[in-house]
């Protein structure tokens, strides 16, 4: 397998720019999601990686070489559409040996390197059988060894997941997650859901209207998005945000409605004092980090209740503004009654730029 | 507003049974939502409460009114489509006003009409817009408009949301609750979504082949479901099931994997419904208390997937040949590979009887 390194990749369709000097880098073995509403261009990214499309400008290397102007076959990818597109006439051995033959390999290759993946991916009991007899994990796995028994440098995944339905869906995300770890394949995978990008990636690259957001682990994206952008397609339900103003008193804070303060922490104002940005700021605050209490500082209005099992959504009205807040299943509220809320971790964002500050 | 009141609906084509005497209480002011798969048999239970299908049996009454044989337009419900269409040509204020032009409403009640629905909706700043100058969402919200303005006695909606993208999807579904809320319209709603009926339903009846398998509050359908069918359609990530067998007054799960002993008042109940030894045992992923801390009374299995969600995470378990997912605080930290320790929320697990499906704790 390969590393991938785009650089400065920009594609136009006519007069539309589908992507904009587009950067970022693949390790070998690394899950890299591609994220983002439909139209952000990470579909023309991935199949400029594949060479489905020629970029108008900008480099793709996988390791060190220069691909950017070989012909998709010549690049050596596997490009995987549908997990579950098997030939169904074929026994699971020969829909892994198709492509070798395909390629017209010598009889005792063919078996050595089928035999291989079958044992890599565990399927060496059920090679006799045909698709239609599998489960959809053991589809899942047998359209996966076909694509890795031509040793592939890079594997690229177009929203495989989007033709399943929602439980198997769930199943499909950790079996794929782990079967990818354990062959060490370098991935990009595509996709518009972000709970699929969170659970499966290691490094996430979030796009919107052909440029990056942000690049960054789960972890990143969702504690420090770099964005109102991302922080409010990260998560869900997503962030919510609160104009406000940062205001100096026994410590720096955020004022929003001009009554409730809601105090930084240390580092936060570290960050905040050393940029000396406008004082006109957006308040985020994830919704799992609202909590309900008697003593908190902001007055809201029950609004919506949603239970959802697990848990319940609730919006709140704080004034004019809305607040969705995840409580725990267990937690009854009724449109119209007032509650006091306590705000965790809350993220300061600039007015103008809706750039993270701190 | 009105009761909506379905009795023993039965609905064929051909030889197949799409209803079977389906029995439901669409209650006034409320929303009610029917769940099911594909297939299930919702849309032409709506259909069929819309006159656009003539049933093969039951009865279907508006405030104790029978409506059999009543055409569509008499039926006074509106039905908002998965699959919506606007009059291209129309102004979106022209499309919100059709369905009032068409009854002769005066000129300053359409006027005043429109505008409070496009407000609820948001939809006001559009108005003036043709359709192919907004966003598919937008789209959607002019068509659930053009339903709302009329005053209809019965709202039937099929799948309103499923066409949208996540992010709109979520906010509509808070809107359509309040605006319901506030304007008190009677919902019949249809999803294949649990999340969606889940947060939006007032009553849930869930469907699957045309028969109803449980009907109740959301809350009734998650934590009480009748049977392995319910357990599994409601809750994301779904709940886990294990085959186990009664032994005694142990469950041992797997068999082999770890032994559960029942409480008194477990056994008892269990026997009283059981079939056969042969059970599933049931645990929702957040009803399970994993640490990487050994100790006495709980037990062990391999951290095989994790699965980041921001404050929370999806840890998944191999116990020989099955798994576990549980949901677990993002901050404790586990790796691949490493052995975990586990029990269960105190009687926080449900025992279904394999042959009957049903649930017998």
């Amino acid at each position: 397998m390969s590393s991938v390194r785009v650089e400065h990749l920009s594609k136009r369709f006519g007069q539309v720019e589908a992507i904009r000097e587009v950067s970022f880098q693949v390790e070998e073995g690394e899950f890299v999601v591609l994220l983002g509403p439909s139209g952000c261009g990470k579909t023309t990214t991935l199949r400029c990686i594949a060479g489905l499309e020629v970029p108008n400008s900008g480099r793709i290397f996988f390791d060190q070489e220069d691909v950017t102007n070989l012909g998709p076959s010549a690049r050596n990818i596997a490009f995987v559409f549908q997990l579950y597109a098997l030939y169904p006439h074929l026994s699971v051995y020969d829909n892994v040996a198709f492509p070798l033959r395909a390629e017209r390999l010598p009889r005792e290759e063919v078996e050595k390197r089928t035999e291989e993946v079958l044992k890599l991916l565990q399927i060496d009991e059920i090679k006799r059988q045909k698709p239609r007899k599998l489960s959809g994990g053991q589809k899942q796995r047998v359209a996966l060894g076909r694509a890795i028994v031509r040793r592939p440098r890079v594997f690229l995944l177009d929203e495989p997941l989007s033709n399943i339905d929602a439980k198997l869906r769930e199943i499909t995300r950790g079996e794929l997650k782990k079967l990818q770890r354990s062959i060490k394949a370098t991935t990009i995978y595509v996709t518009h859901d972000q709970v699929e990008a969170m659970t499966m990636a290691d490094k996430i690259v979030v796009m919107n209207f052909g440029d990056i957001q942000q690049i960054g682990s789960p972890h990143e994206v969702y504690h420090y998005p770099a964005n109102l952008f991302v922080a409010r397609f990260i998560g869900s339900p997503g962030m919510n945000f609160i104009p406000g103003e940062l205001l100096q008193k026994e410590r720096l804070g955020v004022v929003i409605n001009d009554s409730y303060f809601i105090p930084l922490e240390e580092e936060q104002i570290q960050a905040i004092e050393k940029k000396d940005i406008s004082r006109k700021v957006i308040l985020g605050v994830r919704p799992e980090n609202i909590v309900v209490a008697e003593e908190g500082t902001v007055k809201a209005e029950v609004y919506v209740f949603e239970s959802l099992g697990a848990e319940n959504v609730v919006t709140f009205k704080v004034s004019e503004h809305l607040v969705k807040a995840v409580l725990p299943g267990d937690m009854y509220l009724s449109p119209g009654e007032t509650v006091g809320l306590h705000f965790k971790e809350i993220r300061v964002f600039d007015a103008r730029s809706e750039k993270l500050i701190a | 507003m009105a009761n909506l009141s379905i009795t023993d609906l039965t609905k064929k084509f051909g030889r197949t049974i799409a209803i079977s005497k389906l029995s439901l209480e669409v209650k006034s002011g409320k929303i009610t939502v029917l769940l099911g798969p594909t297939g299930a048999g919702k849309t032409t239970t709506l259909r069929c409460v819309a006159g656009l299908e003539k049933p093969d049996g039951g009865e279907i009454k508006i405030d104790g009114v029978l409506i059999n044989d009543l055409p569509p337009k008499e039926r006074d419900v509106a039905f908002v489509f998965q699959n919506f269409s606007l009059y291209p040509r129309y102004t979106v204020f022209e499309n919100i006003a059709s369905p009032l032009r068409i009854r002769g409403f005066s000129r300053e009640e359409i006027d005043k009409k429109v505008r409070e629905v496009a407000k609820l909706l948001h939809i006001e700043q559009l108005l003036d817009r043709k359709p192919i100058f907004i966003s598919g969402g937008e789209m959607q919200r002019v068509a659930i408009a053009r339903s709302l303005v009329r005053d209809p006695k019965v709202f039937l909606l099929d799948e309103p949301l499923t066409n949208l993208d996540a992010k709109i999807r979520e906010e509509m579904r808070t809107e359509l609750k309040r605006l319901q809320a506030e304007s008190g319209a009677t919902f019949f709603y249809a999803t294949p979504d649990q999340a969606e009926a889940l947060s939006m339903a007032d009553w849930i009846a869930i469907i699957k082949n045309g028969h109803l398998m449980q009907e109740g509050t959301p809350t009734e359908i998650y934590h009480r479901p009748r049977n392995l069918f319910v357990a599994d359609l409601v809750g994301s990530p779904g709940m886990n099931f294990i085959p186990a067998v009664i032994e005694g007054t142990n469950l041992n799960v797997g068999p082999g994997c770890f032994i559960l002993p029942l409480k008194e008042e477990v056994l008892q109940a269990v026997r009283a419904k059981l079939s056969s030894a042969q059970v599933y045992l049931g645990v929702r992923p957040e009803n399970i208390l994993i640490s990487s801390e050994r100790k006495e009374g709980l037990y062990s299995g391999e951290v095989e997937v994790i699965e980041p969600l921001g404050l929370l995470q999806i840890v998944r378990l191999r116990l020989d040949h099955h798994f576990l997912r549980v949901r677990s605080e993002e901050k404790v930290h586990f790796a691949v590979g490493e052995q975990v320790f586990f029990n269960f929320k105190e009687n926080k697990f449900h025992i279904f009887d394999r042959q009957t499906e049903e649930r017998i704790w």
